[in-house]
């Protein structure tokens, strides 16, 4: 039995050296479609989901399943699509908590990971590997842009993110660019809904701006409560904090706040020309920052598989790493450590017939890294 | 009863042949989901102690649990890492080293728990157990040291002597040998003599008050050794997943494992491992079948609680003997 | 420090308090009542603030939205009742533990799958927009000390149902005797699926005021259920007056702990590490609290009769 096995795939592995591309590649979708975080994880998986629309590969297959936001489940999903669905790549996870949990064994037993958007800094530096890539960016990165577009206008600024290793990650990335005085450094607890405390040492500390990395849910009660209290000290923050996703639910509140991206709606490139309407016309509503990560993803690994064997490791690692893709984000490359280098643009929230979205008001770093990459041996 | 023992034994045997089928079938995975039964089960044991027999509805178990998780995360993390812990401790990569930490740890946990918490009753009991587990949560997601809510990961599973637990069948013997120690030592408890005054207690604490015997520190001692047994299956819950975070002290943790020991059969010996079993193979059927799996779980349960009395040893074995 | 600035904090903390004590009243009701634990009141809460943001942004109007609130919690907890709650009365508090888990489970998922992942739109009416100055130079958001006014108002409402109306007077024989009540006549169904809904109706608009100023989301009622819990256990189950208390003693400690602790601990460790540390002991501050009250007192502040 196993003989003739090993002589039939032998048999295919020498028809397949003909075309390299016929190899098909199963992509397991681990990402969040039930829970508080489902909105980015829809976001996530019609982003991947367009981009494999687009490209009309047959041989690429895609099996998505929820997470819920719960570490264990998600390690135990990708071991079931390893161990039994034979996928040969994993993405789609949003947290970097779970991806912390489910990296480790996907990489260990020899299967690519194609990060979305966690990009914690663990695996950037001295923990990176081969078979790890992130199209998203690295956590750092949007605060960094912030810290360095406060220098411009603040000379005193209030800081604040939860209290979790992504929230620390923030004000340290923040503080590493910006040059001025931080009037108070403040942690909230995770999943906080009230401010109210918050904003009252805001007033009382003199800034003449407040930075505030605060995902999903506490984002909104926050920006509602800040307009309510009669404070006017400007916010800055990044992207993720003012993304198309959470955008409608703070409403007004949002108009004029300064935010960091890679990505904008309005940048002027033909591949984000094409990818909004696209997106739009698919799902009705505008993309947000996931849903562009999420397709820069699939159509990383669309074109790493149209090169390589997805069987052939360091050829396929290879053809990922060579990021031959047309990103809306405009330029696009990978780090020694496989993370991006690329734009990151300063934002403003505009309304535009009564919708609101971000405006592209500057760019702020050109082709930039990460701080973590020069630690990354492997 | 003999065919409650019977159904018991089938079980057993069931839950040993499943993977050992697998792992002629190549089907890793199948192991990979018996494990988890296996250790659900144990926690869930663990719990059953306390609730099955001692009618103590503790809502707060996670908290043990999640000690487990933590005991078996920090010592490894140390032990791989060379840096010492406090006293000079180096960590240890044992899953026994670790077992006896984690039960002893949970132990000091649950008798402080255990105080404040027996001295009320009823719901009291039942909100404040959740409250204390809801405190260790948000410590374990604030405290920076140990990754906080990313969590830890374990790069290479705990050793056990003799086996390489990396192979998940050899794994599985060791949580499945473990459930089946811990499942004899629940059978012996519940027919001493201090079995008996648990359950006593349980039915009747003024009755058994009046013959001398105090409630209180029975109560105590049940608390304790439950909290001790779920703490050695979070320890193997840490070790499968190679990974640690603070969703183990979660309520939602709490409630499922309380939901494993009703989906069984409250106070049967082998309810949790009937439960156990069930729940992972509807979440793993539902799961693959549609995103709104939790929609017809919590349907399920509803019809558990409202229709099926006593769980599925219930329905299989007929009615609990309530001694 | 400035007095301004804790006279804001004292107030934040009264508004939280108020909040707890709304959804704490029907907690707190139906256990005394009916004997009932329900998990699931953070759902109808959620169901509130669903319904609030839903009908607002179909008619524009935030007062509209509000009265929807109440009446589809007030709905959706007398359907509970019905169908569901109404056989749990005489089972023990185990099994109620576990059908209102399930109901969570169903109701969460169930919103999912009607309003979709994203969060809702709720903003808060004109009316209420803005802030007023207070003594000491502070300002503080006018939309706050609406709720606050609302707390109170609805705590005065119910001391004066429970203590001079006919309904009130069944609520205290049903809290002091089930059966006695029953077997005098009193339709005990009826007055069971009025108290539930009552108690649902608060939840929905608690759930309707706070998601105008937080995120209207699934999942949003379960952080403020365990805070609830804690509220009924200091305060005593059964007992409003302590609900009230509790309440308002959680709300007060909670956010003077998150305010003052970072600042007390920059005395005894680096401010580095004060801060993240102030906030961790900050988040378990009421808990503490709590396992101290009861300590002293096993059965919480204001004990209803057993």
């Amino acid at each position: 039995m196993k003989t003739s096995l090993l002589a039939i795939s032998a048999a295919l592995m020498l028809g397949s050296a003909c075309v390299a591309s016929a190899e098909p590649v199963k992509i397991g979708l681990i990402t969040t479609l039930s829970g508080g975080g489902a909105g980015l994880g829809v976001d996530t998986r019609d982003g991947i989901m367009l981009a494999i629309k687009q490209s009309g590969r047959k041989d690429v297959t895609v099996v998505t399943e929820d997470d819920a936001q719960k570490p264990e489940l998600a390690v135990q999903i990708a071991d079931k699509m390893i161990q039994s669905e034979n996928v040969d790549v994993l993405t789609g996870i949003v947290w970097s908590n779970l991806l912390m949990a489910v990296q480790p064994g996907v990489v260990a037993q020899g299967k690519f990971y194609v990060s979305t958007n966690a990009a914690p800094a663990a695996l950037a530096g001295a923990k990176c590997d081969p078979l790890y890539f992130n199209a998203a960016y690295q956590n750092d990165n949007l605060h960094e842009a912030m810290g360095e577009y406060a220098n411009k206008g603040y000379k005193k600024m209030f800081i604040m993110a939860p209290n979790y290793p992504a929230g620390k990650d923030s004000l340290t990335g923040f503080k590493r660019y910006y040059k001025g005085t931080v009037a108070n450094e403040v942690y909230t607890q995770v999943g906080q809904t009230d401010y109210a405390a918050e904003i009252a040492q805001i007033r009382a500390s003199g800034a003449d701006g407040v930075f505030v990395f605060l995902p999903g849910g506490m984002g909104i009660a926050f920006m509602k409560q800040y307009a309510q209290s009669g404070v006017k000290t400007p916010i800055i923050g990044p992207g993720f904090s003012f993304s198309q996703d959470v955008l409608p639910a703070i409403g007004d509140a949002a108009l004029g706040v300064k935010a960091s991206g890679q990505w904008v709606k309005d940048l002027d490139n033909a591949a984000n020309k094409a990818f909004v309407p696209a997106f739009e016309k698919e799902y009705g509503r505008l993309p947000s920052i996931y849903a562009v990560q999420a397709f820069d993803a699939a159509q990383l690994i669309l074109s790493a598989s149209s090169k390589a064997s997805v069987k052939d490791a360091k050829a396929f690692a290879a053809a990922l790493n060579a990021a031959d893709i047309k990103s809306p984000r405009g330029n696009f490359k990978f780090n020694t450590n496989r993370h991006p280098i690329q734009d990151i643009y300063v934002t403003e929230v505009v309304k535009e017939n009564g919708v609101l979205t971000n405006k592209t008001v500057e760019k702020i770093f050109t082709d930039h890294g990460d701080a973590y990459a020069k630690d990354c041996k492997k | 009863m003999k065919r409650e023992v019977s159904i018991n034994a089938a079980m057993a045997l069931a839950l040993l042949a499943v993977p050992i089928i697998a792992l002629q079938m190549g089907q890793t995975f199948t192991i990979t989901l018996a494990t988890r039964i296996a250790i659900l089960a144990l926690a869930a044991t663990g719990l059953n102690l306390a609730l099955g027999l001692g009618g103590l509805v503790s809502f707060g178990h996670a908290a043990f649990f999640g000690i487990g998780g933590y005991a078996a995360g920090i010592l490894s993390a140390h032990a791989l890492s060379g840096e010492p812990m406090i006293f000079g401790f180096e960590g240890s990569q044992a899953m026994l080293t670790i077992w006896l930490v984690a039960a002893v740890i949970a132990g000091l946990v649950g008798l402080g728990i255990g105080a404040v918490s027996l001295r009320t009753s009823g719901v009291y009991f039942i909100m404040i157990t959740l409250a204390f587990a809801q405190m260790i949560f948000y410590f374990a997601i604030s405290w920076p040291a140990y990754g906080g809510e990313d969590g830890l990961s374990i790069a290479v599973r705990n050793k056990f002597p003799g086996l390489n637990t990396m192979r998940p069948m050899e794994f599985f013997l060791v949580a499945y040998g473990l459930l089946m120690l811990t499942l004899g030592l629940f059978g012996l408890i519940r027919s001493s003599r201090f079995g008996a005054a648990l359950q006593a207690v349980r039915q009747n604490d003024v009755r058994v008050a009046s013959i001398g015997i105090k409630p209180f520190p029975i109560r105590l001692t049940a608390f304790v050794l439950s909290a001790m047994i779920t703490a050695l299956a979070g320890a193997l819950y840490a070790d499968l997943n190679r990974f640690v975070s603070p969703s183990m002290f979660s309520w939602h943790m709490s409630g499922e494992l309380i939901v494993l020991i009703i989906l069984g059969g409250t106070g049967r010996l082998f309810g949790p491992l009937a439960g156990a079993a069930l729940y992972v193979i509807l979440e793993f059927v539902l799961g693959g079948i549609t995103e709104r799996w939790q929609f017809f779980l919590g349907l399920i349960l509803l019809a558990v609680v409202l229709f099926a009395r006593g769980g599925v040893m219930g329905l299989l074995a007929g009615k609990a003997r309530h001694g | 420090m400035t007095f301004a600035l804790a006279l804001e904090q004292l107030l934040n903390g009264v508004q939280l308090g108020f909040m707890l004590f709304l959804m704490a009243a029907g907690l707190t009701l139906v256990f005394g009542v009916m004997g009932l634990i329900n998990l699931a009141h953070g759902s109808l809460y959620m169901v509130g603030a669903f319904a609030c943001a839903a009908v607002a942004a179909a008619t524009g109007s935030f007062w509209l939205g509000l009265a929807a609130s109440l009446a589809f919690a007030a709905g959706a907890g007398a359907l509970m009742e019905v169908t569901v709650i109404r056989r749990l009365y005489s089972r023990d508090h185990l099994e109620q533990v576990l059908a209102t888990y399930a109901l969570i489970l169903i109701f969460s998922e169930g919103t999912r799958w009607l309003f979709g992942s994203f969060p809702l739109y709720l903003d808060i009416p004109p009316l209420l927009q803005g802030a007023v100055s207070l003594p000491g130079g502070a300002q503080y958001p006018l939309y706050r000390l609406a709720i606050i006014a609302t707390g109170a108002a609805v705590a005065m409402g119910l001391y004066l149902l429970i203590s001079r109306t006919r309904l009130g007077m069944r609520i205290r024989a049903g809290e002091s005797d089930r059966e006695m009540i029953a077997a005098l006549g009193v339709d005990i169904r009826t007055l069971y699926t009025l108290v539930f809904a009552l108690g649902a109706a608060l939840a929905g608009l608690a759930g309707a005021m706070v998601g105008a100023i937080q995120s209207v989301q699934v999942g949003m009622g379960e952080p403020v259920l365990i805070l609830a819990f804690v509220v009924i256990i200091i305060g005593g189950i059964g007992s409003i007056k302590g609900a009230f208390v509790g309440a308002l003693t959680v709300g007060v400690v909670d956010t003077m702990g998150r305010f003052l602790l970072p600042q007390l601990l920059t005395f005894f460790v680096s401010p580095a590490d004060a801060k993240p540390m102030g906030a961790a002991i900050a988040s378990m501050l009421i808990y503490l609290v709590m396992a101290f009250i009861l300590a002293v007192k096993p059965r919480g502040l204001f004990p209803a009769q057993a």
